[in-house]
């Protein structure tokens, strides 16, 4: 959205994507869980040129303790880009604003599908490290984080996945890479709870019209019967 | 048991919290309000002189004050020709007894943000019209007070935003410095987008949530719309919304944009 200076042509004339995609169709996506030795569970997730690892520790003490609810589990969240996980500039080590909000939202989707009512009195940490970005990060922290959960062992209602709806003109596109976040008319990254389709998270920057809102969230409840498959995929592979 | 923010209700928050959910099984809310009804809206703008441009807004009993000041800085390497945004907010102590002095919260952090979003995504400023000089752009810093803290500071704080942008003055500049005293033409806005938050408790979903409301809801939307489109979202808390939920709101975010554009800048046109 930034900067409209040289805006590059996102379409090209068949009416394919820059990459070749069709407009709803995902990045090549893999996922790997049980990735990490110590952490209870863990994923690594290559999807387009992004890679993230996520790692679960946890149930386990809380700290600091005023943290601490005698009902139910609290999760911690902690998305973060490695500093030489963008093109352009070395970022700062740490979270940074953008990372802070990105941790809360992705908390508040985990919230809402961990049976946190089993683990009163305890924490349950989550980890996102993006290695490599190219837009889409958050979803694909959520995304990947889910399947740590699981290969955590942690009861959950769904295995929820994220992923983005935009909009290049007048036409909509499913999982912008870095380029299509950048210079596209809208960016709506969303996580699903797919056995109900209910929404856990939706963001949205740009412009839409209400049409435009709903064939974003119709293409990527689509998509996401093809990213739960390779979620469950994953899990099943650590057992075979 | 419901919590919010860490701590744990006692019986009488529990009570209130029962209060509000039986209400609402009968469409009704504590203060009498419809359940799209926004509370009673008072904005002033330009009530600090040192701050180039200024608004309070009292939505209900939410007061958010926003000071805009400028300040000329070296263009940034990849936008040489336009100047800049920043957004900032503060959760003050003095707002509320959950405000706590320290670094900025995840709360306030996300406010910040979702008001720099709509901004930007509804272009409502022209950063090119902060260009000064090669090299020199002015750069907006709108700062966002939250005074006092009775739920929706989201709407509150756009309409503050909207409003202190529309009554900011550029200082004059020359040779090479800023001469804050003296300021030579309105910055120029052309675009107003408002935003309207809601918030669901229980099944029924609510607009511009109070603050015992916001402590007993499950989950809230924030849609920050202009005439035409849909400019910025934010979904909040741990419950979920249905595909059907979400484009009844965003019709509704559209009908209310009339009315608050008319707070925020009553001679505009957009």
């Amino acid at each position: 959205m930034a900067n409209m200076l040289n805006k590059p042509e996102l379409l090209r004339e068949d009416g394919k994507r820059l990459d070749g995609r069709d407009l709803d169709e995902l990045r090549p996506l893999s996922i790997k869980a049980n990735v990490l030795k110590n952490a209870a569970g863990s994923a690594y997730t290559e999807w387009g040129n992004n890679k993230v690892l996520a790692a679960v520790y946890g149930p386990k003490e809380v700290v600091p303790r005023h943290f601490l609810d005698p009902e139910r589990a609290v999760i911690k969240c902690r998305y973060a880009m490695a500093p030489f996980s963008s093109l352009s500039d070395h970022g700062r080590s740490g979270p940074n604003r953008r990372a802070i909000e990105i941790s809360k939202v992705t908390k508040e989707v985990f919230d809402n599908v961990v049976l946190l009512e089993e683990f009163p009195e305890t924490a349950i940490e989550i980890s996102i490290e993006i290695l490599q970005s190219d837009g889409g990060t958050r979803a694909a922290g959520i995304t990947t984080a889910a399947v740590a959960l699981a290969n955590a062992g942690i009861p959950m209602r769904d295995l929820v996945y994220s992923v983005s709806a935009g909009k290049i003109k007048d036409k909509i596109i499913l999982d912008l890479d870095m380029l299509e976040d950048n210079y596209s008319d809208a960016d709506m990254p969303v996580a699903v709870s797919p056995r109900t389709g209910s929404v856990l998270l939706l963001q949205m920057d740009g412009e839409m019209t209400r049409q435009e809102l709903n064939l974003g969230l119709d293409t990527i409840l689509e998509a996401g019967k093809q990213i739960s498959k390779i979620q469950r995929q994953a899990l099943i592979d650590v057992y075979e | 048991m419901f919590t919010n923010k860490g701590y744990h209700m006692n019986a009488i928050n529990l009570a209130k919290a029962n209060y509000i959910k039986e209400l609402l099984n009968r469409d009704m809310r504590e203060d009498s309000r419809a359940l799209t009804d926004f509370r009673d809206i008072s904005i002033n703008t330009s009530i600090l002189k040192n701050a180039e441009g200024s608004a309070q807004v009292d939505l209900g009993g939410t007061r958010v004050l926003c000071g805009v000041k400028l300040q000329p800085e070296e263009t940034m390497k990849d936008t040489p020709d336009q100047g800049n945004l920043i957004v900032s907010a503060e959760l003050l102590p003095l707002a509320s007894k959950d405000y706590e002095s320290g670094p900025p919260s995840p709360d306030s952090i996300e406010l910040a943000r979702v008001v720099d979003r709509g901004i930007r995504a509804g272009q409502c400023i022209d950063l090119k019209d902060l260009f000064i000089e090669e090299g020199k752009a002015w750069t907006v810093f709108v700062d966002l007070y939250i005074l006092n803290f009775d739920g929706n500071f989201f709407d509150a704080s756009y309409m503050a935003a909207m409003a202190a942008l529309s009554s900011t003055w550029i200082p004059k500049y020359e040779n090479g410095a800023a001469v804050m005293e003296e300021r030579v033409r309105k910055l120029k806005v052309d675009n107003i987008v408002t935003a309207t938050t809601f918030a669901k408790i229980g099944q029924k979903i609510i607009l511009d949530p109070d603050v015992n409301e916001e402590a007993v809801a499950s989950t809230r939307l924030t849609i920050a719309v202009d005439k035409e489109f849909i400019r910025a979202m934010q979904k909040g808390l741990s419950g979920s919304f249905t595909q059907k939920e979400i484009q009844d709101m965003v019709d509704i975010a559209f009908e209310k944009h009339a009315m608050l554009k008319d707070y925020v800048s009553p001679q505009s046109n957009q």
